[in-house]
């Protein structure tokens, strides 16, 4: 077994608005900075003893699957590295 | 007919919800959560609140508890099922309903009357209504804003499954008289059943007529 931290990353998919998101942009632009858009997304970092980080991987996206992310509005990607 | 009403830790329209069930002669329950549901139990309402804080999303962790798991064996043996404000952010993430409730398109909490209009009057929840009728009940939430591809969205028309859209005072369903942004002014659905609905506006908070409104007897009367 060895140790691994797979970081989770979970955002709303393409055409899901997202007000918080809008809000900080504003709130950006009142303090004067230029910016074209701004994206928030939600980041886990899973720490985990594994076989593999092919086994590791597996076993974050069943975890993103089932709880850390809603596949109606939601898009995920999982990098793994070893700790 | 015992509804168990189900308690999590941050419901906070659990007993409001029975005091209405109760007012309108429906025997019902508050239930805790980790005691599971009362064999007895022949409904089930997943009540409005914050459960678990809102933690990750409204309702995703309530939704993964054991006796939501049990409300979903429920629901697919025929037993009515209802999930009201977080109890709807509930039903989404559980599957027992489609879609999703996330945050609001003004980003703010809305605590107010709404009008709704009835779309569908031939379910257990909407026998009381005509079709096209419109109704006034309270909203309180923060993130009640439905999500749905336009597709699913479509094909849940074409099989009659939205109970409820927010619409002006006189029915018209308009961008103007929808208080979160919800894709389509979807406030209510049916599930794949219908004898399983999730709403976001209150019913119990439009009962016993205390605050404006007992437009939501009728539907908490589908318990009786």
């Amino acid at each position: 077994m060895s140790e691994y931290t797979a970081t989770v990353t979970v955002r709303l998919k393409a055409g899901v608005r997202d007000p918080e998101a809008e809000t900080t942009r504003r709130a950006l632009e009142r303090l004067g900075f230029d910016l074209s858009a701004l994206r928030a997304a939600d980041q886990f970092e899973l720490d985990l003893d594994a076989e593999s980080a092919e086994d590791a991987r597996e076993r974050a996206t069943e975890m993103t699957e089932r709880l850390l992310a809603n596949p109606t509005i939601h898009d995920h990607d999982i990098e793994v590295e070893p700790r | 007919m015992t509804v168990a009403v189900v308690q999590f830790g941050g419901s906070n329209c659990d007993r409001d919800t029975v005091r209405a069930l109760t007012a309108l002669g429906v025997d019902a329950r508050q239930v805790w959560h980790g005691d599971g549901l009362p064999p007895e139990t022949t409904g089930v309402v997943l009540p409005g609140g914050f459960s678990y804080g809102d933690y990750l999303r409204a309702g995703a962790m309530a939704a993964r508890s054991p006796v939501v798991e049990a409300v979903g064996e429920a629901a697919a043996a025929g037993t009515p099922v209802l999930g009201i404000c977080n109890g709807a952010q509930v039903g989404c993430e559980a599957g027992l309903t489609p879609g999703a409730f996330t945050v609001n398109r003004s980003a703010r909490f809305r605590c107010e009357h709404v009008h709704l209009r009835v779309e569908n009057a031939d379910t257990p929840w909407t026998a009381g209504y005509e079709p096209g009728e419109v109704l006034r009940f309270p909203i309180a939430h923060g993130e009640g804003r439905f999500e749905l591809s336009a597709d699913r969205l479509s094909a849940l028309v074409d099989d009659d499954r939205i109970l409820f859209r927010y619409c002006d005072e006189h029915g018209r369903v308009a961008d103007a008289a929808n208080p979160n942004g919800s894709t389509g002014n979807v406030a209510g659905l049916l599930g794949e059943r219908d004898t399983v609905a999730v709403l976001m506006p209150h019913p119990e908070r439009a009962t016993l007529g205390d605050i404006g409104s007992t437009d939501g007897r009728a539907l908490l009367r589908a318990f009786a």
